[in-house]
């Protein structure tokens, strides 16, 4: 007997700690390109579906990745994130040059994501001036951060402050959250919500959000968001006496240690075609590249955080802009760079930082 | 399509090496090809019965999953996999679901003993 894919279970430590081949984004890009060799390029395919030029809508989301630090390891993750990752962390410096980028653009939200952002020295300062400036404000949270002794009072410092809470939980049962984000994920991440519920997350008041980001634990699509929440929220207030605002469901991109466990698992191929097959014009127009910007701990800027993790720079009219010289129009005047993940965000419902697109 | 070989016998290729082929699953539409207009019925009538109604598409995934161990077909059991997992399920749902089927496969035996018992104490002493 062989074990199936679905128990194949990979180190839970960061390929970069590992120095695996795939931690190098040329070798991720070479093994999608090779993946899906003979079918359409997702350019092609975009221009299939009515999109000659695939160019930016209004800019509303400022995402900033303040960097790779993580306390936990998750096998799915697309930044490769983890807790000896303190060599990608954004200076003040940056930050503020952030700041003063985001003054330029019409942007509503400050999506805050990382690693997990709770561990970095500036996330405070960064989450002050943000609201300070009349902005909305997302924290990409992993539910555990807020548990450690060092983020105590957390919770209820983000309460006071508005700023919602995406958090990512893959299931409202444990057997599938424990095997994407490690054996007592779950249990912590349950802790951690009822302690947002606490402070009044998760109860239909507009300054408390808390939503919930589910993606698949293996090589298949999310479901439809609004097809499943009812089920969650049913789910979640019986078996746990936990409540949530919304839920998010985002496909899993095929790169990084997602990337890793497809290959060991012999679901790459599959799941290439699953996501191509699967392309959803319908599901083009709501991108999350079309109306974000998101910027490096580094400082460099890009059309989505998983092209950030490809070292796929945005291609601005401005050659070698970075948030130090931010110009918006320069920004706003460029052509979103694509390649073969890009059908993870096109694929059945569609996927993006806000769930479903289509 | 026979193959010609070059002493200029015909060589038919008479049985599939195996009797299930994932293939077969992927190409299913190629069906059509003898009989077009029932070929058409069918797969309409096949996505209307799958789309959300009274009841929602994730029940009727279930279903297709627990039917699909009843007829025992391995082309159904991969398919409603995955179309269980898309839809939300989770590996303990899908496994009650299967047992639904098991349950109810093993009960039809077992209901039918009942004429048995009828009809041996019909016949015995």
């Amino acid at each position: 007997m062989t074990d199936s894919p679905s128990v194949i279970r990979l180190p839970a430590s960061t390929l970069s700690s590992r120095r695996a081949p795939l931690a190098n984004p040329l070798e991720q890009l070479a093994r999608l390109e090779a993946s899906t060799a003979g079918r359409a390029s997702f350019q092609e395919t975009l221009r299939g579906a009515g999109w000659p030029d695939f160019t930016p809508a209004r800019l509303e989301i400022f995402q900033i990745n303040l960097g790779k630090l993580c306390n936990m390891t998750c096998r799915h993750c697309h930044v490769d994130a983890g807790p000896d990752r303190s060599d990608a962390m954004m200076t003040r410096e940056t930050v503020d040059a952030c700041l003063r980028a985001l003054d330029q653009t019409p942007s509503h939200t400050v999506d805050i994501t990382g690693g997990a952002p709770e561990l970095h020295p500036e996330f405070r300062y960064l989450v002050e001036a943000a609201r300070a400036r009349g902005k909305h404000v997302i924290d990409r949270c992993n539910l555990s951060v807020l548990l450690l002794p060092r983020n105590a009072g957390l919770a209820e410092w983000l309460a006071e402050r508005g700023v919602e809470i995406v958090a990512s939980l893959p299931h409202y049962r444990q057997r599938s959250t424990d095997a994407q984000r490690g054996d007592g994920a779950f249990e912590k991440s349950v802790t951690a919500l009822r302690l947002l519920n606490s402070v009044g997350y998760g109860q239909g008041n507009p300054g408390r959000v808390l939503s919930l980001m589910t993606n698949p634990a293996g090589a298949f699509l999310a479901p439809n968001q609004s097809d499943v929440e009812g089920e969650w929220k049913t789910a979640l207030k019986r078996d746990l006496g936990v409540t949530f605002d919304r839920l998010l469901a985002l496909n899993n991109m095929p790169i990084s240690r997602f990337l890793e466990w497809l290959i060991e698992s012999g679901n790459l191929d599959s799941y290439m075609a699953r996501l191509v097959d699967g392309f959803n014009p319908g599901a083009v127009a709501g991108v999350m590249c079309r109306n974000t910007i998101s910027v490096s701990w580094d400082g460099r800027l890009f059309d989505c955080d998983f092209n950030q993790m490809l070292d796929l720079d945005a291609e601005t009219s401005d050659a070698g802009m970075t948030i130090e010289t931010f110009d918006f129009e320069s920004w706003q005047k460029r052509n979103i760079v694509t390649r073969a993940h890009c059908f993870g965000c096109t694929a059945g419902a569609g996927s993006s930082c806000g769930g479903s697109t289509a | 399509m026979p193959r010609k070989r070059e002493d200029g016998t015909t060589e038919r290729k008479l049985m599939s090496e195996h009797y299930y082929k994932p293939d077969h699953l992927k190409n299913f539409g190629g069906i059509s090809e003898g009989a077009p207009e029932l070929g058409k019925k069918f797969f309409e009538y096949y996505s209307a019965v799958f789309a959300a109604g009274a009841l929602t598409e994730r029940e009727k995934a279930l279903i297709a999953l627990a039917v699909a161990h009843t007829v025992q077909c391995p082309y159904c059991i991969d398919a409603y996999t995955t179309e269980s997992l898309q839809k939300g399920a989770d590996l303990e749902q899908m496994t009650e679901a299967v047992h639904v089927a098991c349950a109810i496969r093993g009960g039809a035996s077992l209901v039918h003993g009942m004429q048995m018992k009828e009809h041996a104490e019909k016949v015995g002493m």
